[in-house]
């Protein structure tokens, strides 16, 4: 069975304008709208597609929190996953490390244990959530399995027992080859995500979605690295406007600019 | 002793920028000895270099033949080896571009470290802050029970260290072998005259109402009058107009220029964190609704294919 296991974070939809709590102990997320983080909508997306070109034979998902994830892992298998696994750490005590929820480390370190567990030849990530930003637990993860690592892919063709993959680099464009099995995590441009259809909505309801523990796994929950304090950033003063180009020009000499 | 072990970014023969303004992110750890890791195949004009910046009181020739090219799996072992040598060190840093965001994840792992990622002030040597959510907000962090943190580097938000340094270089031998299961093909870089977009004094960037490639031509000949590199947004390297190293934003490239020109930029907030740390914005769209202008100080609602042309004539 070659099986493609791809990683779904809950996060605050990339629309929506977050604040911080006025005691600066977090962020406000009741009540807003949330979402697959969209790089791994990308990592979705694209296992599903190795799939359908005959590359794979089953598209798994996993997701690491409350069960609230099951709400996007049932989105997950509307796109066309084949079963999700949701590893709760509920029980963990809530989210460790306050509002950062699990580190990167111990998240790579889960999905190690589901690596060993489904034997995956394909492990595809988004290259970062949208919420921490961290962009971590990819490279992590190609640590502790020591395998090949592709981070920011905007192009997998499998050849074989290798991938060739075209990187997004701040030189340009970066082609690598790595050995199979591998971790992959996905830049916006590897692909477009489908829309998910109404009767796969309800077909998904169908589909497995098995709830595992953090301990079950063997993986503990410390946090090393704590929220102290959230804050919004430094505003920007208020602008002028100008009328024309002539203005403009006038004022970025004034001000020693140009 | 606290010792900051930095890892040097660099292209075969020249240190990148992003490396100075790790140093002085590293100068800022209170008591922390600044040590710079060049590894390469032949380390030695790159490891010059990084023995010219303030603040670096050695530098570490790490070469091997397979570090011609830094490819994570090969350099992360190495470096891990590096860290943990007699003395050792209390912090590992890179910087926040695409090479460190692929590689110190990957030597954190290894060292079982903690990793903070995109510092931008260093409040003590376990007290970080990093922007979240785009930059919208900013979180203040402690780091506990870890002998080494690994961090990446904002570098938008630290200049780069001073000339004038004369740090010793000695070569470092660890013995790994390269990693078999990982081949560096290609890299393909889009050959330009015009400064290097993160590290440029001046910027003007376009978005989607540029319409096309040909489009851009207009904001090139402004950027050459200005010294100027060009960058752009999401929107527009999607569309194709432009490639992926020239977008600037939460996914791209972090800058913090003296001039910000956004031109048929509509801002989203993507966009606009990675603008945040430029001095002056200006922004050029027709839309007097569009958010960039919440942020310009200065704005000028218009047509920018009138705009653009005239304001290069005045600027001659």
């Amino acid at each position: 069975m070659k099986r493609v296991l791809v990683g779904i974070k809950r996060v605050v939809d990339y629309n929506v304008r977050v604040r911080v709590k006025p005691d600066g102990s977090g962020i406000a997320l009741d009540g807003v709208k949330m979402s697959i983080n969209p790089f791994d909508e990308i990592a979705l997306e694209e296992a599903l597609r190795i799939k359908e070109r005959g590359a794979a034979d089953e598209v798994v998902v996993a997701s690491v929190g409350n069960a609230d994830c099951q709400q996007q892992l049932r989105t997950a298998l509307a796109m066309g996953a084949d079963r999700a696994l949701l590893v709760d750490t509920a029980s963990a005590g809530g989210a460790p490390g306050g509002d950062l929820g699990l580190e990167p480390l111990t998240l790579a370190r889960v999905l190690l244990a589901l690596v060993q567990r489904e034997q995956p030849f394909m492990v595809i990530l988004g290259k970062q959530a949208i919420d921490d930003d961290n962009s971590q637990t990819g490279p992590m993860l190609a640590a502790l399995w020591d395998r090949p690592q592709a981070t920011f892919a905007s192009k997998i063709e499998l050849a074989g027992e290798k991938a060739i993959v075209t990187r997004e680099v701040d030189q340009g464009l970066e082609t690598l080859e790595v050995g199979l099995p591998a971790v992959f995590t996905t830049d916006l441009r590897l692909n477009e995500p489908r829309y998910v259809k109404l009767p796969d909505i309800m077909k998904a309801k169908r589909k497995p979605l098995d709830t595992l523990s953090l301990s079950s796994l063997g993986v503990s929950s410390r946090a090393r690295v704590k929220a102290v304090r959230f804050e919004p950033p430094p505003q920007r003063q208020k602008g002028i406007r100008v009328k024309d180009a002539a203005e403009l020009a006038a004022a970025l000499k004034q001000k020693g600019l140009v | 002793m606290a010792g900051a072990l930095v890892v040097a970014e660099h292209d075969g023969t020249t240190l990148s920028p992003s490396t100075s303004r790790c140093v002085t992110c590293a100068s800022a750890i209170a008591g922390a000895q600044v040590t710079v890791a060049v590894c390469a195949a032949d380390a030695g004009a790159v490891a010059a270099q990084a023995a010219e910046l303030k603040g670096v009181e050695t530098v570490l020739k790490v070469e091997q033949a397979a570090n011609a090219h830094p490819i994570a799996a090969v350099l992360a072992p190495q470096l891990a080896q590096l860290a943990q040598l007699a003395g050792g060190y209390s912090h590992v840093l890179g910087p926040s571009t695409t090479f460190g965001r692929d590689l110190m994840p990957r030597l954190a792992a290894l060292l079982d470290a903690p990793q903070v990622s995109d510092i931008m002030a260093v409040e003590s040597p376990t007290r970080f802050k990093r922007p979240i959510y785009a930059g919208n907000v900013v979180v203040t962090v402690d780091v506990v029970d870890a002998p080494i943190i690994v961090g990446t580097v904002r570098t938008a938000s630290y200049a780069g260290a001073p000339g004038g340094g004369s740090a010793r270089i000695e070569s470092a031998s660890v013995g790994t072998a390269a990693a078999a299961h990982t081949r560096f093909v290609s890299v393909s870089a889009s050959k330009t005259d015009r400064p290097d977009l993160q590290s440029a004094r001046r910027v003007i960037s376009g978005g989607r109402a540029l319409g096309s490639a040909e489009g851009f031509q207009l904001l090139y000949r402004l950027a050459d009058k200005l010294g100027a590199a060009v960058g752009a947004s999401r929107a527009a390297v999607d569309a194709g107009y432009v490639p992926n190293e020239m977008q600037v934003g939460q996914t791209g490239k972090i800058i913090a220029p003296e001039l910000y020109i956004a031109v048929g930029i509509s801002g989203a907030i993507q966009h606009l964190t990675g603008i945040k740390d430029a001095k002056t914005i200006v922004a050029i769209n027709k839309d007097a609704e569009a958010p960039i202008f919440e942020v310009a100080d200065i704005g000028l609602v218009g047509d920018l294919f009138e705009i653009v042309p005239q304001l290069e004539k005045l600027l001659s």
